[in-house]
């Protein structure tokens, strides 16, 4: 059977969806929904094609939005998706992730919830605030968010979570405990000797490794390092790439070893594509070596920034890769990164991008 | 009571003018959740306080939510000056 493909945008003005044919040659955008407001992610669950999207809005508080139809509806909750009374309420919901049912959001301030009605009423997970370094945890640029969160493929009880600026955080049962799992990341806005702490790093994005769940990446705001144990310890696969510094991070659908990054110029550099011309970078061999990915992308005055969750591939072959910019741009290549077009030119910031394959 | 068109688009149904029986805006708003499951988070955060960007007036004077409402009294929900 036919199939057509979904490209899921949140934007800083509602969440947009990019949709085309499995050529991915031709598409057509459709939006904005949600009210327009501030969608920072946007995802769906693949087994029943549900949509879901974390947001916030700056007068009306935080919300999961949903969608049965493939984006036409919209409804919105946030039952329960709140802290207790006289701490600092919840500004933002930032991530989203499903694993059998169940629907679990990370938000600002950093914290992580679950839903088991499918986003209908949610339950903190407080565990992670209990956690001992919970105090000494500093906000990043975009605030104390939990923007990373990563679920074991089979294990119901592990859960990885990534919050800028107090680094990678790993449960082993359900979100009870926490262990923080940084161990070789740097920390190179600390005091010299106190690059290499416990907790506290600036993650950027983590993701993992299709088909081997020990083996993560993590794109982090001082260097891009890969992990073989499940982030108990990372070692830098930065060399190669053009800077250490960048916000996404995307894995291949089937192969472990490929991975695509979008490196900045810096984070004092102003943060847009090295020498303003944009490319991809991929590796085929888990980080050892790097190749840049420019057909089809700008290669003059591309001032713009890819943020941490605004790159995403898609399940077919073979695999598109997409990524969105500060500006509003969404490019598309069918072909693993070779060749790229670009989809639209004119949304609003683009603050994540998800895929979705559906038989057409 | 008048609320915002904002607010109201995200409840179907939810008309800008109604009228509630309620003591205080604590109360009000009660009844707005209660008629419309959900519109209390959209109005206030778990502080608990009315959300940062919101204003209620009642007869001219900003409330809070342990405000009291007099009989007949004239209250407008509006959305502060915010985004970008």
């Amino acid at each position: 059977m036919a199939r057509k493909i979904l490209v899921l945008l949140g934007t800083k003005k509602g969440t947009f969806i990019a949709e085309s044919d499995e050529a991915r040659r031709d598409w057509k955008l459709r939006g904005p929904y949600c009210e327009t407001w501030p969608m920072n992610h946007v995802m769906a669950d693949p087994s029943t094609g549900t949509i879901f999207g974390g947001g916030g809005n700056e007068w009306f508080g935080p919300a999961v939005w949903k969608s049965h139809d493939l984006g036409e509806t919209w409804s919105h909750s946030s039952e329960g998706l709140a802290y207790e009374a006289g701490v600092e309420p919840i500004k933002a919901v930032w991530s989203l992730a499903t694993r059998d049912g169940a629907l679990y959001a990370g938000v600002q301030p950093a914290g992580l919830f679950r839903s088991d009605d499918n986003g209908k009423t949610w339950q903190h997970l407080d565990g992670l605030q209990k956690h001992p370094s919970r105090p000494h945890w500093n906000p990043g640029g975009a605030g104390l968010i939990l923007h990373s969160l990563v679920l074991h493929p089979e294990d119901d009880g592990q859960v990885w979570v990534g919050i800028s600026a107090a680094g990678v955080f790993h449960t082993a049962d359900g979100g009870a405990t926490w262990e923080p799992r940084n161990r070789g990341t740097r920390a190179d806005f600390f005091p010299e000797g106190q690059n290499y702490p416990e907790f506290g790093q600036c993650v950027h994005c983590l993701v993992m490794a299709p088909g081997e769940p020990d083996t993560m990446y993590q794109q982090n705001h001082c260097g891009m390092y890969r992990s073989k144990d499940g982030g108990r310890s990372w070692e830098s696969i930065e060399s190669g790439l053009p800077s250490s510094f960048g916000f996404p991070a995307a894995a291949h659908p089937r192969d472990p070893s490929t991975l695509f990054l979008v490196p900045l110029n810096g984070d004092s550099a102003g943060r847009y594509m090295p020498d303003a011309k944009a490319a991809v970078w991929r590796t085929r061999d888990g980080g050892s070596t790097w190749q840049a990915m420019r057909e089809g992308l700008p290669q003059e005055n591309a001032y713009f920034g890819v943020l941490r969750q605004a790159m995403a591939t898609d399940r077919l072959e073979p695999a598109g890769v997409y990524f969105g910019t500060g500006g509003g741009a969404l490019f598309a290549s069918a072909d693993e990164g070779e060749s790229w077009i670009e989809v639209a030119a004119h949304l609003p910031a683009i603050s994540s991008v998800e895929t979705l394959v559906v038989d057409a | 009571m008048r609320l915002p068109g904002g607010l109201v688009d995200l409840f179907p149904g939810a008309p800008r003018r109604l009228e509630v029986p309620a003591a205080s805006v604590d109360e009000m708003v009660d009844r707005l959740d209660e008629l419309f499951p959900g519109m209390r988070d959209r109005l206030c955060d778990s502080t608990p306080a009315v959300r940062r960007h919101i204003n209620i007036f009642i007869d001219g004077e900003r409330a809070r939510l342990g405000t009291p409402l007099s009989p007949g009294c004239e209250v407008f929900v509006l959305t502060a000056i915010s985004g970008g």
